[in-house]
């Protein structure tokens, strides 16, 4: 085996690294340890506070209730999206696999386009929909005999009705992993399958989906990921106020209203960035515990 | 998330800046006659009045100093108070800084940002309640000049008014008396407002009709001195007011946002809609019917009838300006009656605040302004120091509207956690 000189040093690696580097540490690395720092300020910045900061935020009448609120807000939108957008998302590519469906690739550009669609669209086109005053639900509903409510503005309803505008704007998301993992499956396996006599349903579930298992892990860490970080649809449909109630207010609101200020509420630095340094921790142990908990323990297959 | 916005919003600052300078640059090389013409330019977010400003009030000042010529700079009103910031830290700014009320304007003067006004001619033109949006908190300096205000009160729909025989109510007992007309006819929707932005019910609601209740600028100031609870009777009896319109809103009005309930009313299907000034244009524009407007109804007839007349907008000085003379003399100017006229003329709905009497030619803005003579002005009672600490009261008291709107809340538990809310870190001075 050759060995590399060692009374050489490659320079050449740290030169083609350098321009990403920098420019990671710059807009990444920097701004996170420095709002890590801030986090460790009084909210004017000038002295050091150690984590009275983090102490204020969980035990402090005016900030526990309404950060545990929003972090159970965002909870339940997380369980909303794995209930019904991945499960949905692997119903849609397995119906999308099947050779006997015509118009394939339409039916999967259309699923896919909400996907592309700017926040801001979709909050207000669904909100169109919905409306009581010029809405197609209320119609829609009579028709099937259900009882319109103005589900996106009781305390009740808002926040599974903005979820599941969510789900059906990325539901194209883990449709696309699923096909593409699917795709991945070798012809030669399903044919021996189906040549010792296995249902469509037993190869699906008995084949499929074992082989696909890792992008089911992905796709759950990718959806944890973008619904801990989710904002921009409630902000759009309900304000940042995140009402009726705050039933809407999610972790990412919540930090907003906090480190920007909302209309007379002045904006509080200190604060913000203790909320935001949590939403990053709850991120990061999330993702560790995937990594370590499903990603080592999966069975990947070689085929 | 931090890190992308910060860095998305110091693109903006820079980019507003660099475009503020490239427009500053031409101004300059405007052709002038006279060598010694200086030229002052004005910060604002107001870019919905740049046609006003500058077609109008500019060159009504400009015909009588034409040593001075002004330039009206709006940014947009959500970039406004951050962009404003990073120029005046620069050194960017315009020598005018058009002024948000409160706090936000008082941290500008403290950074010294803002030179004190007190001894501009003119002032005294100004009521207490006026200035009360630009001072330092113990009253003593006075940063922005006051400019404009926006009244409360509620618009109608005449040709159904008078298809039902309905006259303006004048008493709480009157107004649902109405309501209740309306409502058993059945066609219209008798209040047109929604509470999905939460604002509306808490501006349009609760600080429109409860200066009647709290005795206006007596009882606002109650509340900072301490003397006044937000628990106390009449911050109760307003929320049972409030809490009995929600019979008289539109269906689903939970989900009904603001421009939906303006469309709703112009399209003629509502009878009356709680209002801001702000919302005349608007109806004059859209609204194919005769408008009338009445006062938040009073609890007997003939008692002192209280308005919310909210200061909004005032103007200050650069304190880095290079032309502090001729700035002062534009501002002077805009103390005296031909501003007062041009401007509550061109902007109907937002008002002058120094007491010359202006004749409008809108008769609604007129029926609006008219108000001031028989009622006390009072202005939000939030806005001025009790909105600085957590929870934020604007904030509480838009959930708290919504709340005994929607039936979330009695009024007698909404009224007790605002208190609550204030007491948790509000110490009186």
């Amino acid at each position: 085996m050759l060995r590399p000189n060692k009374s050489r040093p490659r320079w050449h690696i740290a030169v083609f690294l350098a321009p990403a580097l920098l420019l990671y540490s710059i807009v990444l690395v920097f701004p996170l340890l420095d709002t890590l720092r801030l986090s460790l300020f009084s909210s004017n910045g000038e002295s050091f506070v150690g984590l009275s900061n983090y102490q204020r935020l969980f035990t402090d009448s005016q900030w526990w209730p309404y950060f545990w609120r929003a972090l159970k807000n965002t909870v339940l939108f997380f369980i909303l999206h794995m209930l019904l957008q991945n499960p949905l998302g692997l119903l849609l590519a397995a119906l999308l696999d099947s050779k006997n469906l015509r118009g394939r690739s339409i039916y999967r550009t259309l699923l896919f386009s909400p996907t592309m669609l700017s926040f801001v669209i979709v909050g207000f086109v669904w909100q169109l929909i919905l409306s009581p005053t010029w809405g197609i639900a209320p119609a829609i509903s009579e028709f099937l005999g259900v009882r319109y409510r103005p589900w996106l503005g009781l305390e009740s309803t808002s926040l599974p009705t903005v979820a599941l505008i969510s789900i059906w704007q990325f539901v194209g998301i883990p449709m696309l992993f699923f096909m593409t993992a699917l795709l991945a499956v070798p012809q030669d396996i399903l044919e021996a399958a189906r040549v010792d006599g296995a249902s469509a349903w037993q190869l699906f579930w008995r084949v499929k989906f074992p082989l696909i298992l890792p992008t089911v892990g992905i796709v759950s860490i990718l959806t944890f990921i973008g619904n801990f970080n989710a904002f921009d649809l409630v902000y759009t449909a309900k304000g940042a106020l995140a009402g009726p109630n705050f039933s809407t207010d999610l972790l990412g609101t919540f930090f907003y209203r906090t480190f920007y200020g909302f209309q007379l509420q002045l904006g509080d630095y200190a604060m913000g960035t203790t909320i935001a340094v949590v939403i990053f921790l709850i991120i990061l142990f999330g993702s560790l515990l995937y990594l370590l908990g499903w990603q080592r323990k999966v069975v990947t297959y070689e085929l | 998330m931090v890190r992308k916005w910060r860095w998305k919003l110091a693109l903006v600052s820079l980019l507003t800046t660099v475009l503020a300078a490239c427009g500053g640059g031409s101004a300059t090389q405007a052709p002038t006659t006279n060598p010694n013409r200086v030229t002052l330019t004005i910060e604002s977010w107001r870019s919905d009045d740049q046609k006003v400003w500058t077609e109008q009030i500019i060159p009504l000042f400009e015909k009588s100093h034409p040593d001075i010529h002004v330039e009206f700079r709006p940014t947009a009103p959500t970039e406004y108070n951050a962009a404003l910031n990073s120029k005046l830290e620069a050194g960017t700014a315009g020598d005018l800084i058009t002024c948000r009320p409160f706090d936000v304007s008082l941290g500008l003067y403290t950074a010294g940002h803002l030179t004190a006004l007190d001894d501009l001619q003119g002032i005294a033109h100004f009521s207490d309640v006026a200035k009360s949006a630009w001072q330092t908190d113990d009253g003593k300096t006075l940063f922005c000049l006051p400019m404009a205000s926006v009244i409360h009160g509620f618009i109608y729909n005449k040709a159904i008014f008078n298809e039902l025989g309905l006259s303006e109510p004048k008493t709480v007992d009157e107004f649902f008396a109405v309501l209740d007309k309306i409502k058993q006819d059945g066609r219209y929707t008798p209040l047109v407002m929604g509470t999905a932005e939460q604002w509306e019910s808490a501006t349009m609601g609760f600080q429109n009709i409860g200066p009647n209740y709290w005795f206006g600028e007596n009882g606002r100031k109650a509340l900072i001195d301490g003397s006044a609870k937000l628990s106390d009777a009449a911050y109760v009896s307003t929320l049972k007011d409030l809490a009995r319109w929600g019979d008289y809103l539109p269906d689903g009005f939970e989900a009904v946002k603001y421009a939906d309930a303006q469309m709703l009313f112009a399209s003629g299907k509502g009878a009356i809609y709680p209002a801001g000034s702000w919302d005349i244009s608007y109806f004059n524009q859209n609204a194919k019917f005769e408008l009338g407007a009445f006062k938040a109804p009073v609890a007997k007839a003939n008692d002192q009838c209280f308005i919310s007349d909210h200061t909004d907008i005032g103007i200050g000085i650069n304190a880095k300006t290079a032309h502090m003379a001729q700035a002062r003399t534009f501002l002077e100017w805009m103390t005296g009656p031909e501003f007062a006229g041009e401007f509550s003329n061109a902007l109907p709905g937002f008002f002058s605040l120094s007491d010359y009497p202006v004749s409008l030619k809108n008769p609604l803005a007129q029926t609006f302004v008219d108000w001031r003579k028989q009622c006390q002005s009072t202005i939000r009672n939030s806005y001025q120091i009790l909105s600085r600490g957590e929870p934020n009261l604007e904030n509480e008291l838009w959930r708290m509207s919504v709340g005994v709107i929607d039936g979330t809340f009695t009024p007698e538990a909404a009224a007790q956690d605002l208190q609550k809310g204030l007491d948790n870190w509000y110490k009186k001075p």
